[in-house]
């Protein structure tokens, strides 16, 4: 299955800038459907994003996120042609990860 | 005269012994290698909080100050409240975290972020906004907390059945 995990990391001489997007219904639990029941709450919880070994961006997430997830950070270093590991969590206990390299 | 300094050099190794235990308890919590373990204890209580207030409360345990060296960059109007882009970036040094909690949701915390040292201070993200309401992003900075805010118009709520 592809993965849900979309990456893109750039690196520009200095600065690595990462932009994800990930599909993920999000649903906060307090959204109803067309026949008024509740959606129950399904959501990232948590997001990690790890360059040689370490993290470099970890998000903690609610259902106050938007449907299929962006986020966009930088940080300082990475090399193109590395490896960037990004995973997630949601509040049912699935996860997905994938890597992209470094551009 | 001499039980009163007996008193004090007892208080002042007192506390000594406390700082040192506080500290080591710091390095295990939030030092390079356990950086990873940190993060899988998630923020649920501060995510199940209603009010702002009582979220940064939750969170950080700390009161905030209004810093203009944070920029919020959110739309005047959002025409779409399940998808209000904001963005956030600061000069302040020592950066560890950055929250963006909207007051008027049903949980006013939408997100956590940990900024490892080496990461720029700058973060956007896609938020849910399910009626008219003041957003606002904490940057935690030096160990300090600092926010700013802003009133994001919505036309059509993001969180409404």
């Amino acid at each position: 299955m592809a993965s849900t995990i979309r990456v893109r990391a750039t690196n520009n001489g200095d600065i690595t800038e990462v932009q994800a997007l990930i599909q993920h219904p999000m649903d906060s639990g307090f959204v109803k459907d067309s026949k008024g029941e509740i959606i129950p709450a399904h959501f990232i919880r948590q997001l990690t994003f790890e360059y040689d070994g370490k993290p470099v961006f970890l998000a903690d997430w609610g259902g106050g996120i938007s449907k299929d997830p962006y986020v966009k950070f930088a940080f300082k270093g990475g090399k193109k042609g590395d490896e960037l590991k990004v995973s997630w969590v949601d509040n049912k206990g699935a996860t997905d990860s994938t890597t992209a390299k470094i551009g | 005269m001499t039980i009163t300094d007996n008193k004090f050099s007892r208080r002042v190794i007192l506390q000594g012994a406390g700082a040192v235990a506080l500290v080591g308890l710091g390095t295990t919590a939030f030092g390079w290698p356990a950086f990873a373990a940190a993060n899988d204890k998630y923020p649920a209580e501060a995510f199940k909080q209603k009010s702002d207030a009582d979220a940064i409360k939750a969170l950080y345990g700390k009161s905030t100050e209004a810093s203009d060296k944070i920029k919020l960059d959110a739309p005047e109007i959002a025409e779409n409240g399940a998808v209000v882009p904001v963005s956030v970036t600061t000069t302040l040094a020592d950066v560890t975290s950055i929250s963006f909690l909207v007051s008027a949701n049903p949980i006013a915390l939408v997100a956590s972020y940990k900024i490892p040292a080496g990461t720029v201070p700058s973060v956007a993200n896609r938020i849910k906004m399910a009626q008219t309401s003041k957003v606002t992003v904490v940057v935690e900075a030096g160990g300090k907390l600092f926010r700013a805010d802003k009133e994001v118009k919505v036309t059509v709520g993001g969180c409404g059945g």
